[in-house]
């Protein structure tokens, strides 16, 4: 272009630019980092480095027949349902009372000492008392899960309410703010990054428990599937149930990622 | 009766581990209904506390506070507070943190507009009205904080180190935008301040304050008239008056202390 542009349109446009270029630039290298995972997989693989390791193209074969014959997506399903049951009735029971806590100091002290305690306990230990409690249906699976999302998000909701500024309080109470207004205008939004947090640490742990629960006489299941294939030795249904864990996990991490980006986008970077 | 704020005899301590700290040991100062009076003394005198108390976040151990006569009993939109650590909703644009009283109040949504507005271009921060507090400068958040007060119309204003962390021109231009409202709205202003220099310039009288136990050391009389200009902060009785001041903060017989 032979035309002269001011200087500044010209660092306008080129502030325009940059941040597209570096936004790109970390997915190119992601996609890399994958394929080369992958290649150095075939390569072991194929040497047989690794006893009984399946090569990427076996895995993608099995795969392919999970997928045709259904089981795949059953398992899938029934282990999304196990996940999301159990996470959400986590987190819809959490948050209340993680504020309850913070706002009250009474509810806090009778509260407290149990969380404290049941956090020590890591929720697959609470499995054999689940089943023994629970039976071996759908109810000591999602139970486990509920409590594995539950314990963290409730210390993280309980934090937020805590750490609110006392300053905006004291800002939204000397322009007539009665405690009600605050808890709902000042201390919810203030702890939504607190909560957030929490949702993403409880989801982590909620596909981490759904692979032991499904040990419990489950009938399908993607941990079911795994643990099946583990006593034959079928090396690749156990490597497609592990990717479609990972992917299920990282898919549903993001989306919660992205939810955090829009609500607490006004948060300052330090 | 016709101070607007009083102290009388306020006492407040605060419980530490093994002792009792003396914040406040028996306060007493009157403010005149539209003066501009300002706070300086060493960091812990209690100036905060002071200035809390008035606007109702606090109550004295003894003694008592008055508004209008009345002893404060709690926070109300008749006193509007600014705090040094601007204390904007982070979440909420600039319009909506200076509607935020005003929705308290429950001011019918036209007028509520109206003021808003108003009260944004007051400052200046007209075109930053959509704007996250994130995104502004220190300056502009206290503008934003000011708005705020101003929107919901009070009759005091009770203003802690508001321009303490902001650049020395920033703040001139804050100084003389409240002082250029002040003559207009007449307000009542108890200003907290640091800067002997700020306090000298914005108030009719300084008080200066001693710490340990927190009282009143000196009132100094600052005897410039209004609107005050650049050609009185360069004058030589702005010098004197200022001089004076500084020696009552930085010359006080040290008190009987530990550290
Ligand atoms: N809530 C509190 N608990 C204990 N001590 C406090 C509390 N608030 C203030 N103080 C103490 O009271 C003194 C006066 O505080 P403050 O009013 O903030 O002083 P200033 O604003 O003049 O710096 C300080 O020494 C401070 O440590
Ligand atoms: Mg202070």
């Amino acid at each position: 272009m032979a035309v002269i542009t001011p200087p500044e349109k010209t660092a306008a446009g080129q502030r325009q630019q940059q941040p597209r270029r570096s936004r790109r630039r970390p997915l190119v290298l992601n996609a890399v980092a994958l394929a080369a995972g992958v290649a150095l997989w075939a390569v072991v693989a194929a040497l047989g480095l690794v006893e009984n390791l399946p090569t990427p193209t076996a895995v993608a074969q099995k795969a392919g027949t999970m997928i045709a014959d259904g089981t795949l997506v059953s398992d899938t399903f029934a282990s999304l349902r196990r996940v999301l049951l159990g996470y959400a009735l986590g987190v819809v029971v959490a948050v209340p009372v993680g504020f309850l806590m913070g706002w009250y100091p009474t509810v806090r002290a009778l509260v407290e000492p149990y969380i404290q305690f049941f956090r020590t306990i890591p929720p697959l230990a609470m499995i054999p008392l689940a089943v023994v409690l629970l039976g071996i249906g759908e109810v000591p699976k999602i139970a486990v899960i509920f409590l594995a999302s539950f314990m963290a998000c409730v210390v993280s909701s309980f934090q937020g309410v805590i750490d609110v500024d006392k300053t905006l309080i004291n800002a939204a109470r000397v322009l007539g703010a009665s405690d009600r207004i605050i808890f709902a205008k000042v201390v919810i939004p203030a702890s939504t990054p607190f909560i957030l947090v929490g949702m993403r640490i409880g989801l982590g742990a909620s596909w981490a428990t759904v692979v032991a629960a499904e040990l419990i006489g489950a009938q399908e299941g993607l941990g079911y599937r795994m643990q099946k294939a583990s006593t034959w030795f079928e090396m690749d249904t156990i490597f497609v149930s592990l990717i479609t864990i990972g992917v299920l996990g990282l898919v549903m991490d993001r989306l919660l990622l992205l939810a955090e980006r829009r609500l607490t986008g006004w948060q300052e970077r330090r | 009766m016709n101070s607007k704020i009083s102290f009388r005899d306020v006492v407040k301590t605060f419980p530490l581990k093994d002792a009792t700290f003396t914040a406040l040991g028996g306060v007493s100062l009157d403010i005149a209904d539209q003066e501009f009076v300002t706070v300086v003394g060493p960091s812990g005198c209690g100036k905060s506390t002071l200035m809390s108390m008035a606007a109702g976040l606090q109550e004295p151990d003894s003694g008592s506070v008055l508004v209008d006569g009345t002893p404060v009993s709690g926070p109300g939109p008749d006193r509007g507070v600014i705090f040094q650590q601007y204390a904007l909703f982070p979440w909420l644009t600039v319009r909506q943190n200076v509607e935020f009283g005003l929705k308290l109040a429950s001011v019918p949504a036209e007028e509520r507009r109206r003021r808003t507005e108003q009260a944004i271009g007051l400052v200046g921060l007209s075109d930053f009205a959509d704007a996250l507090p994130k995104t502004l400068s220190g300056g502009m958040k206290q503008r934003c904080a000011i708005a705020r007060a101003y929107a919901v119309d009070p009759q005091v204003l009770l203003m802690d180190e508001p321009f303490g962390a902001l650049d020395a021109l920033t703040r001139v231009q804050l100084q003389d935008q409240l002082l250029q409202t002040w003559s207009q709205d007449k307000r009542t202003v108890l200003f907290i301040t640091h800067d002997v220099d700020e306090a000298v310039y914005l108030a009719s009288r300084v008080v200066v304050m001693a710490a340990r136990p927190g009282r009143v050391h000196r009132v100094v009389d600052v005897e410039l008239p209004y609107p005050r200009t650049e050609e009185i902060r360069l004058s030589p009785e702005f010098r004197r008056i200022r001089n004076e001041v500084w020696t009552s903060v930085y010359h006080q017989e040290a008190p009987a202390q530990a550290a």
